[in-house]
C-alpha cells in the first residue's frame, strides 16, 4: 500500500463520457494485481471531500491505467485533468482476483457491464499470461457504452458484445447473451464486474452450471484502506455471515461468499 | 526547539494532535503511511463488550465539504481487541485512548472493567454521543441526567482517566458538559457528529437505510468551534476540540478558542498522512512566530 502524491497523467483518451488515463506510478505498478484498485484524490481542497476508488485497468512497466465513466462531480472534475497534471493516489488496494496459475490451458470467461469492464482487461492479460484462453463478454446500453471493444480486439481476445438497444452485437443484456452461449460450452471459471443486478444474474447462471465464479463489487468508499467501515457488503466467509469491508477483504469475492440482495422494485 | 507538548493534567501528550475514533481504525492500519510514534494520541474505534454488526449499507454519503456516515459502530468487541490489537498498539510511544461504547450504562462499565486489567491504555473516551445506534439519533449525551448517570457509573468502575465525548445535537452543550464534570469525568471531547439527513430526490427516499447519519468534515468546523467556545468558559476540566480539522491552522483556531488538544477525524480518510502533516505544520507555525511552547496560545482568543 503506497501513497503516490505525484502520479503524472501521461496519456488520456476519451469516448463520450468514458475516460482512460495512463498514470506514471512505478511503485504502485510494480505491486499491482488484477482486481486491485487505487483511491484518487480529486481536489486538494475539501470539495469534493473524499477520494474516489478506481479499479486498475492495466499496467505496463512504470504505468497503470484507470478507465472510468463520468457519473458525478468527482469523476467530472477528474475527467477535466490534463496530460502532465499529477494525481495524488493510494494503491494498490484490496485483494484482487484469485484464479490464476491453476487455469493453465483452461477456458475462462470475463463478463463486464458498462464501466465495470475496467478491471477485466488487466485480468484477461494476467490470465492469458498464465496460459488460460479468455473469452470477453462486454455489454452496454448502446454502442457508445462499449468503447473498449477495439482495445480487446486488438489484443486478440475473443469478444462477445451486447447492447440493450441492439445498436451493436447481441440485443439484450450481457447476462442473457452469456446464458445462451453457456448452452454451447462450459468454461472453467467466470469473472465479472458491472452493475450488481447483472452480477447477481451471472452468479445464478454460474451456480446452476456449477461453474466457479468471482465478482468485483463496487461501493461508495470513505478511505479505501479499511479504517472507516463505510463500504461493507453482506459476505459469508468461513461459515460466518456479516458486513465485510470490500476495500480490505475484496473488492473481489467468490459467488459462494456474496449474499446478493434483491433489487427493490 | 519548539515544545508542542500538552499537559492534560492526567496525561501528558507529545503534541495536541490526537487521531479521532471511527476514522483511524484500530490505529495499526496507518502504520504503512505514518510513524504513529509522532502522534499526540490515538483514539481507537468504538468498542462494545461484544462484537457489533453495524448498520446495513449504504453507510456513507458525501455532502458539500462533509461526510454523512451511519456506520453504526461495527467492531470487534473487548476480547479480540485485548488479545489481538492492544498488544501491537502498546508498542507505540503515543497515548492510546480507547473509545468505550455501551447499549446500557452497565455495558459501558463492563467494557472499562474488562480493559482495566490490560496494560498500555492511557485513558478511556466515553462515547455517549454516537447518533447512529439508536432510532432518531438518541444517545445518553442528549440529556444532563442520562449523561450524569453513565459517567458516574463508569468513573466508579475505572482506574483510568475518563474523557467524555459530547454530542452537538443539544440545545445547550454547556449544560451537558457541566453534568459530565459533576459526575467526575477528567476531560471532555467535543463534538461528535451532527445528526443529518441526505435525500435521494429521484427515489424520494433517504439515501441511508438508517435515515439519519452523522455529519463530519470541514463543513462542521464553525459549528464545533462555537460549541468549544461555549463549553470552555463554563468548565474547569480540559476540553479536547474536534470537528472538521484538516490543517494546522484549524488546530490553532481550536487551541486559541480554549481547547487544550484536538482530535483529527475525517481528514484521516482523505489523507492517511494528515495527522503528521498537521503536527509538522504546528511546529512550522510556532517557529515562524517565535512561540516556544504551544500551550501558551491556548485560550488566547481576544474579545472582538
Amino acid at each position: 500500500m503506497i501513497k503516490d502524491s505525484q502520479a503524472r497523467i501521461i496519456d488520456k483518451k476519451s469516448w463520450n463520457n468514458y475516460f482512460l488515463f495512463s498514470l506514471e506510478s512505478p511503485r504502485i505498478s510494480s505491486q499491482a494485481h488484477a482486481g486491485q484498485f487505487i483511491m484518487v484524490r480529486i481536489s486538494q481542497h475539501p470539495y469534493p471531500l473524499l477520494r474516489r476508488p478506481f479499479s486498475i485497468h492495466s499496467k505496463h512497466e512504470k504505468n497503470i491505467e484507470i478507465f472510468f465513466q463520468v457519473s458525478g462531480l468527482g469523476t467530472d472534475l477528474l475527467s477535466q485533468k490534463k496530460v502532465g497534471d499529477s494525481l495524488d493516489i493510494l494503491g494498490p488496494l484490496g485483494k484482487g482476483f484469485h484464479g490464476g496459475e491453476n487455469l493453465n490451458r483452461k477456458e475462462v470467461i470475463a463478463v463486464g457491464g458498462g464501466r465495470g469492464i475496467a478491471p477485466l482487461y488487466f485480468l484477461a492479460k494476467e490470465l492469458r499470461s498464465h496460459g488460460a484462453s479468455v473469452k470477453i463478454f462486454y455489454g452496454g446500453k448502446s454502442l457508445k457504452d462499449i468503447p473498449l471493444k477495439e482495445k480487446f480486439e486488438s489484443e486478440g481476445f475473443e469478444l462477445y458484445c451486447s447492447t440493450d438497444d441492439g445498436s451493436f452485437g447481441f440485443k439484450g443484456f450481457i447476462s442473457e447473451y452469456l446464458k445462451a452461449e453457456l448452452e454451447k460450452f462450459t468454461p472453467s471459471r467466470i469473472f465479472s464486474c458491472g452493475p450488481e443486478e447483472m452480477m447477481r444474474k451471472i452468479a445464478q447462471l454460474a451456480k446452476k452450471k456449477k461453474i466457479p465464479a468471482e465478482f468485483s463489487l463496487e461501493s461508495i468508499m470513505g478511505c479505501g484502506f479499511g479504517v472507516c467501515w463505510g463500504c461493507v457488503k453482506r459476505i459469508k466467509k468461513n461459515g460466518e455471515e456479516g458486513w465485510v469491508k470490500i476495500c480490505e477483504e475484496g473488492p473481489v469475492f467468490s459467488s459462494e461468499e456474496i449474499i446478493w440482495t434483491e433489487e427493490e422494485k | 526547539m519548539t515544545d508542542l507538548s500538552i499537559d492534560l493534567g492526567f496525561i501528558k501528550l507529545k503534541n495536541p494532535v490526537i487521531a479521532s475514533s471511527g476514522t483511524f481504525g484500530y490505529g495499526l492500519e496507518f502504520d504503512p503511511f505514518i510513524d504513529l510514534n509522532k502522534l499526540g494520541g490515538i483514539v481507537t474505534k468504538g468498542l462494545y463488550f461484544s462484537p457489533r454488526p453495524g448498520n446495513p449499507p449504504p453507510r456513507l454519503v458525501e455532502s458539500s465539504s462533509g461526510l454523512i456516515n451511519a456506520v453504526g459502530l461495527q467492531g470487534v468487541g473487548v476480547k479480540k481487541f485485548s488479545e489481538e490489537i492492544l498488544p501491537q498498539l502498546r508498542q507505540y510511544s503515543t497515548a492510546i485512548i480507547v473509545n468505550v461504547c455501551g447499549e446500557r450504562d452497565e455495558e459501558y462499565a463492563s467494557v472499562v472493567e474488562f480493559l482495566d486489567k490490560e496494560e498500555g491504555i492511557s485513558a478511556y473516551e466515553l462515547n455517549i454521543s454516537c447518533p447512529n445506534v439508536e432510532k432518531d439519533g438518541v444517545c445518553p449525551a442528549l440529556d444532563p441526567e442520562t449523561t450524569f448517570s453513565v459517567v458516574s457509573l463508569v468513573k466508579k468502575n475505572s482506574s483510568r482517566p475518563l474523557i467524555t465525548k459530547l454530542s452537538p445535537n443539544v440545545t445547550d452543550i454547556a449544560e451537558i458538559a457541566l453534568s459530565a464534570q459533576e459526575a467526575g469525568t477528567d476531560a471532555l471531547s467535543l463534538v461528535n457528529t451532527f445528526l443529518a439527513l441526505a435525500v435521494d430526490s429521484e427515489a424520494r427516499k433517504p439515501v441511508l437505510p438508517n435515515v439519519f447519519g452523522g455529519l463530519s468534515g470541514p463543513a462542521i468546523k464553525p459549528l464545533a468551534l462555537r460549541m468549544v467556545y461555549q463549553v470552555v468558559s463554563r468548565v474547569k476540566i480540559p476540553v479536547i476540540g474536534m470537528g472538521g480539522i484538516i490543517s494546522a491552522k484549524d488546530v490553532l483556531e481550536y487551541l486559541i478558542t480554549g481547547a487544550r488538544a484536538v482530535e483529527v477525524g475525517t481528514a484521516n480518510l482523505i489523507d492517511p498522512e494528515a495527522t503528521v502533516k498537521i503536527i509538522d505544520g504546528l511546529t512550522e507555525y510556532c517557529q515562524k512566530n517565535g512561540i516556544d511552547k504551544i500551550e501558551s496560545i491556548i485560550g488566547t482568543l481576544k474579545k472582538s
